[in-house]
């Protein structure tokens, strides 16, 4: 077992939390892998070595990508500050103090939101979740 | 980025599209039923043309020897529009700090373009290739009369019927106008509101939907009817003159009923 596995806290929890720890903890030793492998890459003099090094640390973000994602399913918060941040251009932190601002003020919900990028009044579904 | 509808082009502040898009969300929100009943698809964008069926359309002429043609059936999009017209001297007073601008015309078109989503869903749109679900469950409608004190009993006879076809709920009902009115004013013989007995039975909603005739109890199950939307309903920028401004609501959608079982009428005879 990993160090990062020993990290559950209390005795008991729900399996979402678990199988959610056991994802953030995946995610945790997988781009680790890839700051090893990034490190080892830049350090040796051998060129095939490095080409393999470099490989197989791009292979180690694409699992914690899939592991991302499989987090943001389950994880409404998480998900919400992936949409805020990711693909974006411009300052990352101009972009914090402009969600704050907008979630201070009511009328820029999602659901009410003046002018959102296209144009759709996000009437979406009016379903009674089960 | 400005997209097809246009909106940074018309001589609108920001307050006023916020209260031209807030009166137009308030008056669907209120007249949209069959999205209260239906699974949501979508939105899928504006370019979405299709829904495929998995169903082929087998080709009579053969393209060259030994080789057959099929084409895919699929379900196309239907675009709807509602054009409406604001007076600019309105729309300038909101901004000069008036309280309230009037917006009848957005309201109108809210109107108009909710109740024809909602009319395809209940009653089908055959020249958009759409299926209502009260077409599609016709074999199974039961009648209404105007006697609401005997509803209960037409709700549980509908139950009875989804139950036996194995539809598991939860069950919701769908009520036209009259049958809201006639069942909000109506009480048992021992002074029990008749809505309350049909809420008890259910167990799931009772939705107001200003689009149907008669009224429809459905499983809330999902996976039996479909509502596939390209552009959700959104507001564009049309044109405008020195007096007015032209715009207008659209939507892209088709409809499908994937378990015409799962649905039981209820019309007036």
């Amino acid at each position: 077992m990993t160090e990062a596995s020993k990290g559950l806290h209390e005795a008991e929890l729900s399996p979402s939390v678990i199988d959610r720890h056991r994802a953030i903890v995946s995610v945790m030793e997988e781009l680790e892998a890839a700051d090893w492998y990034a490190q080892r890459a830049e350090a040796t003099a051998d060129a095939e070595l490095r080409a393999i090094l470099q490989h197989n640390g791009d292979e180690e973000k694409e699992h914690a990508s899939m592991l991302l994602e499989w987090l943001r399913r389950r994880d409404a918060a998480l998900a919400g500050h992936l949409q805020t941040y990711l693909f974006q251009k411009g300052s990352i932190t101009a972009r914090e103090g402009a969600e704050e601002d907008s979630s201070a003020a009511p009328e820029a919900s999602p659901t009410s939101s003046v002018s959102s990028s296209d144009g759709s009044l996000g009437i979406g579904s009016l379903k009674a979740k089960k | 980025m400005m997209n097809d509808l246009r909106r940074e082009l018309a001589p609108l502040s920001e307050k006023a599209w916020k209260a031209i898009d807030d009166e137009a969300r308030q008056e669907l929100g209120v007249v949209l039923g069959g999205r209260r009943i239906v699974d949501f698809t979508g939105p899928l964008g504006w370019t979405a043309a299709a829904v495929a069926t998995g169903q082929l359309q087998g080709l009579a002429s053969a393209p060259a020897e030994g080789v057959c043609a099929s084409l895919r059936r699929v379900l196309r999009l239907v675009e709807l529009r509602a054009d409406f017209e604001l007076p600019r001297r309105g729309l300038d007073a909101l901004d000069r700090g008036a309280a309230k601008l009037e917006l009848d015309a957005v309201r109108s078109a809210a109107n108009a373009i909710g109740m024809a989503e909602d009319r395809a869903i209940f009653h089908g749109f055959p020249e958009a290739e759409i299926e209502g679900i009260c077409s599609a469950a016709e074999g199974s409608a039961l009648s209404l009369t105007r006697d609401y004190q005997r509803y209960p009993l037409v709700v549980s006879e509908a139950l009875g019927r989804l139950r036996t076809a194995g539809v598991s709920g939860p069950y919701a009902i769908a009520l036209g106008p009259d049958c809201y009115k006639g069942l909000t004013g109506t009480a048992t013989s021992g002074g029990y509101p008749v809505l309350e007995h049909v809420r008890q039975l259910l167990g799931g909603e009772i939705i107001w939907a200003p689009g149907i005739r008669g009224a429809l109890v459905a499983s809330q199950r999902g996976g039996d009817f479909e509502l596939v939307v390209g552009r959700d309903l959104s507001i564009g920028y049309q044109d405008h003159s020195t007096t007015s401004v032209k715009l207008y609501l659209q939507e892209s959608f088709t409809f499908r009923v994937l378990s015409p079982e799962a649905a039981v009428p209820l019309v007036y005879r």
